[in-house]
């Protein structure tokens, strides 16, 4: 369906200054980000509120203007183009449908600043309704249609005009947890189906992970990791993109011995074995990153530690440990047939191979 | 690092400029406001502090050296000085060469010396051009007996219907808000009071006073058989503004009251306090920026009202009035009369930037929360049943009012005849009251689309745009509410009798129906702007994000998403300037011609002769007319309006 030729994006050196309403200070909402994403990917911006990420995204839209650097829509700068002479398309977090327009004419708006011929525009519009499922409702008034039904509305209004790179703002975070879910499932298929350029801003991880080829992990206006969902979550290259993906332990040790890739760390008085991969030192701390997944619960191990709480959970029981002086929260999946420890038991920690990875 | 928004800045300003049809919009509507507000304004201010005119004087003083003129040198360098010709065109002539046979440069007892006068330095006088800048208009002025007594009685007038209007609209907002009021004929007779003075011509109330309670008065005269009864002053003008004001202040005080959370006043219940405590030290207090935001409110359209000062007040002369007559009663004391309007726009001026700037904002911050469920209504019959009876009486006799105005009409001869005739609607139409029903008509139903477009761009502009003089273009179009309508008339006159600066630039615009279109739309622009502006707010920005995202231009934005979004608030608009032009006087009576006649000022001076059956009949007509206006636009809006939903529930 999209004929042309697919384009991506690049931010080269970006940044963005407000001014502080309370202390008239000005700071940096987006701050030298530099990114390439490529034609017919989906990458997302994933950060807490105030991190930068919907500023960059409207900075691509042009509905803010970048204060430093320039931004690339393929290879034409696009700094200094209107948002309506962009070509861009957005999914806003409010839907932002017209209500005094019907569906069709709300998918329609579009194709008719393009001056697409009648036929064309028909065909079109009924090819998007049905790939987002709404056919049949064209005559429906967007305030008679329920938030799924208006969230795929907007999909298919910011789609039908063929777009270079579709651009998503937080758009389920109005929907239920469960419709969330449904969701952003057809958001990645009908993106794969038109293998259009996406740029998807989130503050929910699970979103993030389940949806991008890649995610920029964003943090007070500058990015703190870019990569795949893969190597974000086991690889994070700091204590924040650590915590901010997933739930996670930090225990502080030092290594004692080095062994060609692997090393030997002391945590709380005791020693364990772990992968080295950055060939850290003789001598250094360090923080290992232990995933609630990542760790084994057993009468014999590494790390002697004592369970202060023990919960069962369906899929998994639920644990939490003291290692020397650090709480850590385990998760147990299919306990069935596996020993139960209680609260009050000793039991002793090892790290699952592969499985952590160390800062 | 230094943070420099320097390209940002200049990504704005291409942006902003790569839209013309923006850009242009704005250029224009500065121009326009200035011109149309701010440039009147100026030269009234101007005309208080600024000296033009020519001065003779003798001859022997100039030579001497001592008369208070500016000595320049020549060319040459000998001392000259600048002397106007008998065409009034200035000449640099040395004083040496004053004696000399200047033909047509002197002035001798009157006429212009030709050449062979014999010129006589102590005889012989030569005209200069006077142009100086001068405070001492005000203090003139304020010495000015007649001045004095109108800013003093404006002031006192002000005060009064304030006091007056406010407690009215507190009683009937409170009645509204916490008093069970059963009756549904009580309840709706509270929502025509509301209604009616805020729509009504504005000497409707004067003239019907005058047939009820003046020396004919029907009540006083014949029930009460007083022969000597006087409307006509202080208490009149008072009575009948307060009935015309009240009004506003209940709708306002209604809608803070509504925003008061009941649980607060149920908590001071409970720890023990009575009703009145309750009133006294919770509702009251929590209501106080807002009774002033009222008050100032009234205070303002009190100390402009023009009408019915004019038409009730007898000898009891306002600011108002007395500007009107300075300008029309031929003492041609401009600088005075400027000096005057001035004092009067101070008056006003000031009164709206506390109360736009203050107290809106204090009356916001006091009361932000909702009410979080509804009132539980008194229905304590010590507490129901005076406030409900004080409430209906007084909503009975703004009714009464009403209905005497057609009968005024109607009747042969008020206060002799009782009998009913259609004479005077048949003098009415004889004379030409077709012609004031048409040139009113056609004057207001120009204003009217053009005011209510204006305001939609100006509020779209505001709400929705960022650029530089966003902030002044809000302010000015909302000047034109604190501007009493006898100020901008007399700006206009000041301003354009002779063109745009004196120069003869739109001149032709002065005195013709165009500056009373002109007139129309700068009264009735900061109603619609603002009605505009809330309903803006109200709207989601990525809605009209989302059209410039697909590729909409900011004028396809504007014609296809904001606007129909804010129907409603533009068929108000349309509407309201409607209404507000074809009763307007105040500004309108210092610049209408003979070539147009209007009802209002029609009204005005058959009320002045005395022919109160002609200037009911015009009256009675002028009601219906505003009457199946407003209901037009309700059936308008009903049908054709916007539900106005941009956030959506959702139904599954």
């Amino acid at each position: 369906m999209i004929s042309k030729q697919k384009k991506g994006v690049r931010l080269d050196q970006i940044s963005k200054i407000y001014i502080d309403p309370k202390t008239n200070k000005k700071f940096y909402a987006v701050n030298n980000v530099s990114l390439t994403i490529e034609p017919g990917s989906f990458v997302t911006l994933l950060g807490p509120s105030g991190c930068g990420k919907t500023t960059t995204l409207r900075m691509i839209a042009g509905f803010e203007s970048p204060d430093e650097g320039e931004i690339y829509l393929g290879d034409q700068p696009i700094n200094a183009l209107m948002p309506n002479k962009r070509d861009t398309a957005m999914v806003f977090q409010s839907y932002a449908l017209f209500p005094h327009y019907n569906v069709y004419d709300n998918v329609a708006y579009g194709l008719k600043l393009r001056k697409v011929p009648k036929d064309e525009m028909n065909l079109r519009i009924k090819r998007i309704l049905d790939l987002v499922e709404l056919s049949g409702m064209e005559s429906r008034m967007t305030n008679q249609l329920s938030g799924g039904q208006q969230q795929r509305v907007a999909l298919a209004r910011a789609m039908v005009v063929e777009p270079s790179v579709l651009l998503f703002d937080e758009p389920l975070s109005n929907l239920d947890a469960k419709l969330r879910v449904s969701m952003r499932t057809e958001i990645r298929r009908i993106q794969q189906t038109l293998g259009i350029t996406a740029v998807y801003v989130t503050h929910d991880q699970a979103e993030a992970m389940a949806i991008s080829d890649k995610i920029i992990v964003m943090n007070k206006g500058v990015i703190a990791q870019m990569g795949t969902p893969r190597e974000i979550y086991h690889h994070p290259v700091s204590e924040f993109v650590a915590d901010f993906i997933g739930e996670v332990n930090f225990l502080t040790g030092n290594i004692v011995k080095t062994d060609g890739s692997k090393c030997t760390l002391k945590i709380a008085e005791h020693e364990v074995i772990v992968d080295n991969p950055d060939s850290f030192p003789v001598g250094k701390e360090c923080k290992v990153v232990l995933r609630p997944e990542a760790a084994i619960l057993a009468d014999a191990g590494a790390l002697p530690c004592k369970v202060v709480l023990s919960c069962f959970m369906g899929a998994y029981q639920n644990y939490h440990v003291m290692v020397g002086n650090t709480l850590v929260k385990l998760a147990d999946y299919c306990p069935v047939g596996r020993k139960t420890y209680e609260v009050g038991d000793t039991a002793f920690l090892s790290f699952r191979e592969g499985c952590v990875h160390m800062l | 690092m230094p943070m420099k928004t320097r390209q940002g800045a200049a990504l704005e300003r291409k942006k902003f400029f790569a839209d013309p049809a923006m850009v242009t919009t704005i250029a224009l509507l500065a121009v326009l406001l200035a011109l149309f507000i701010l440039y009147p304004l100026a030269m009234l201010l101007m005309d208080s502090v600024h000296v033009q005119e020519t001065e003779t004087i003798l001859l022997e003083t100039v030579l001497s050296g001592d008369a208070d003129i500016k000595y320049e040198t020549d060319e040459s360098g000998r001392k000259s000085v600048r002397v106007l010709d008998s065409k009034n065109k200035e000449n640099l002539i040395a004083l040496d060469d004053l004696t000399g046979a200047y033909g047509s440069l002197f002035v001798k007892n009157g006429r212009a010396i030709r050449d062979g006068d014999t010129i006589d330095p102590a005889k012989t006088y030569i005209k200069f051009d006077k142009n100086y800048w001068t405070l001492d208009a005000f203090p003139r002025i304020f010495k000015d007996y007649t001045f004095n007594n109108a800013f003093f009685n404006t002031l006192k007038l002000g005060m009064i219907t304030s006091f007056g209007a406010v407690i009215v609209g507190l009683l009937f907002a409170y009645v509204d808000c916490y008093v069970s009021v059963k009756s549904r004929i009580i309840k709706k007779m509270f929502d025509v009071v509301s209604t009616l003075p805020v729509v009504s011509p504005p000497f409707v109330l004067s003239l019907s006073m005058i047939l009820l309670f003046g020396r004919g008065g029907l009540i006083t005269r014949k029930l009460l058989g007083i022969y000597d009864s006087d409307v006509y002053g202080l208490s009149g003008i008072a009575i009948v503004q307060i009935l015309t004001f009240f009004p506003v202040c209940y709708m306002m005080l209604k809608g803070l009251l509504k925003n008061i959370d009941p649980s607060m006043e149920e908590a001071s219940r409970d720890m023990g306090a009575s009703r009145w405590k309750v009133f006294t030290t919770v509702t009251l207090p929590l209501m106080l920026p807002g009774l002033g935001n009222a008050f100032l409110v009234t205070f303002i359209e009190s100390v402009a009202d023009f009408a019915n000062p004019m038409m009730i007040g007898g000898s009891y002369d306002t600011l108002a009035t007395t500007i009107y007559l300075r300008i029309t009663g031929g003492s041609y004391d401009t600088t005075g009369a400027a000096a005057m309007a001035v004092v009067l726009l101070s008056i006003t001026l000031v009164l709206f930037l506390i109360q736009k700037y203050y107290l809106e904002a204090k009356t916001a911050a006091t009361l932000t929360g909702k009410a979080s469920r509804a009132r539980v209504a008194i229905t304590d019959n010590s507490v129901r049943i005076p406030l409900t009876t004080i409430c209906s009486v007084i909503s009975a006799f703004v009714i009464l009012m009403y209905i005497a105005i057609p009968f005024g009409a109607l009747f042969k001869l008020w206060g002799r005849d009782y009998s009913l005739s259609l004479k005077w609607f048949e003098q009415l139409f004889r004379d030409d009251g077709f012609k004031a029903f048409k040139d009113s008509f056609i004057l207001s139903i120009i204003a009217a689309p053009i005011t209510a477009l204006l305001s939609m761009i100006i509020s779209y502009l505001v709400v929705k745009k960022k650029f530089h003089g966003r902030g002044a273009i809000e302010f000015i179009s909302m000047l034109a509410m604190a501007v009493p309508g006898t100020v901008l008339g007399v700006g206009f006159i000041r301003g354009f009798a002779r063109g745009v600066f004196r120069t003869g630039l739109l001149q032709g615009i002065y005195g013709s129906g165009l500056i009373l279109v002109i007139v129309f739309v700068i009264r009735s622009l900061p109603v619609g702007t603002r009605s505009g502006i809330s309903a803006l707010r109200q709207i989601d920005k990525s809605i009209e994000e989302s059209a410039y995202d697909l590729g909409a231009g900011s004028t396809k934005v504007f014609t296809s998403v904001t606007l129909p979004l804010i129907k409603d608030s533009f068929l108000s608009g349309l509407v309201t300037t409607f209404v507000r032009s074809i009763t307007a006087i105040s500004a309108i009576i210092l610049l209408v011609t003979p070539r147009y006649l209007l009802i209002t000022c029609r009204i005005n001076e058959f009320a002045e002769k005395g022919a109160y059956g002609v200037a009911c009949a015009y009256a009675t007509i002028l009601i219906a007319i505003v009457y199946a206006a407003i209901l037009l636009m309700n059936l308008c809006i009903k049908y054709m309006g916007t539900s106005r939903r941009t956030k959506v529930k959702e139904i599954d």
